[in-house]
């Protein structure tokens, strides 16, 4: 528990990493929301084959790894099906809306300075500590 | 076709940098909005890691024209701070707060994540189809 910060850092520097590599070299900003999304509603498909690309990288490497790690992974989703789907549902709409989500808005958007970056960062933090704090504190049902 | 080569290195850095940092892991995503509970601080050395290497890849590419590969650079960010991306940007964290999984994440963890995992990966789907939908609404309100 006490080095889980050390891991933390190091995978936040992967992240910046492959988000620095993506756009100096392909020219993008490495967004999960807008990649995914522009496949999802047709927008992106003039660049389906390096959006599908993107996402064939991102869920495939994480699966050859998981073998290799000493620490069990789990993502420790609950097992609450109407809750899933709600936030499923909430996370597509909204990114799509903001037209960004943790990687577009907080990584890419934060490290330049973006006004809209910063300001959908603030918005989403705020929104996920509070049904943090409503649906585990106040109904404890997270 | 390199574009598309690139693409998926991207992305698979991007997942493995998500696996290692615990994001694919709802309980530190929650531990870490949870600022009333037991805070969990990694996700801040997550986001600051993140946010390093993308600094000096906005600073180089400021001084390009072109990506490596040859195409434009990203333009500008917009400055307005509207509706959508506010609106969007609660809707995201409210589903993030509840069930601890953003759209990176998610994808990476598909092979590991189960039912759950996958119902929240069709949800979030269905939410950016429907997402156009929401936005020429919410533009149409005065």
């Amino acid at each position: 528990m006490q080095i889980d910060w050390i891991w933390g850092l190091v995978g936040g520097l992967m992240i910046g990493t492959a988000a620095a590599f993506y756009l100096l070299v392909n020219g993008r900003i490495m967004g999960a929301s807008g990649i995914v999304g522009g496949l999802v509603d047709r927008t992106g498909w003039g660049t389906w084959a390096e959006r599908l690309s993107f996402v064939a990288g991102l869920a495939l490497i994480p699966a050859l790894m998981k073998p290799f790690l000493t620490a069990p992974v789990d993502t420790h989703i609950t097992d609450n099906m109407p809750a899933v789907v709600l936030a499923g549902l909430l996370v597509g709409v909204g990114t799509r809306l903001a037209n960004g989500c943790t990687s577009g808005h907080g990584v890419c958007g934060i490290s330049r300075f973006s006004a809209r970056g910063i300001a959908a960062t603030i918005f989403y933090l705020f929104a996920g500590g509070l049904a943090v704090i409503v649906f585990r504190h106040l109904f404890g049902s997270i | 076709m390199l574009r598309n080569i690139t693409s998926l290195i991207a992305g698979g850095l991007f997942g493995a940098g998500l696996l290692v940092s615990g994001m694919t892991d709802t309980t530190k995503v929650q531990g870490w909005l949870d600022i009333f509970g037991a805070w969990d601080p990694t996700l801040a050395f997550v986001l600051g890691g993140a946010i390093l290497p993308m600094m000096l890849a906005w600073a180089v590419a400021a001084r390009r024209a072109r990506s490596l590969l040859g195409s434009d650079l990203p333009g500008k960010p917009g400055t307005e701070i509207d509706r959508n991306l506010m609106i969007g940007s609660l809707m995201f964290g409210a589903g993030w707060g509840l069930v601890g999984l953003c759209p990176g994440p998610a994808v990476a963890s598909i092979s590991w994540g189960g039912v759950g995992g996958a119902v929240f990966l069709v949800s979030m789907f269905a939410g950016m189809y429907v997402a156009p939908a929401f936005r020429l609404r919410f533009n149409a309100m005065a």
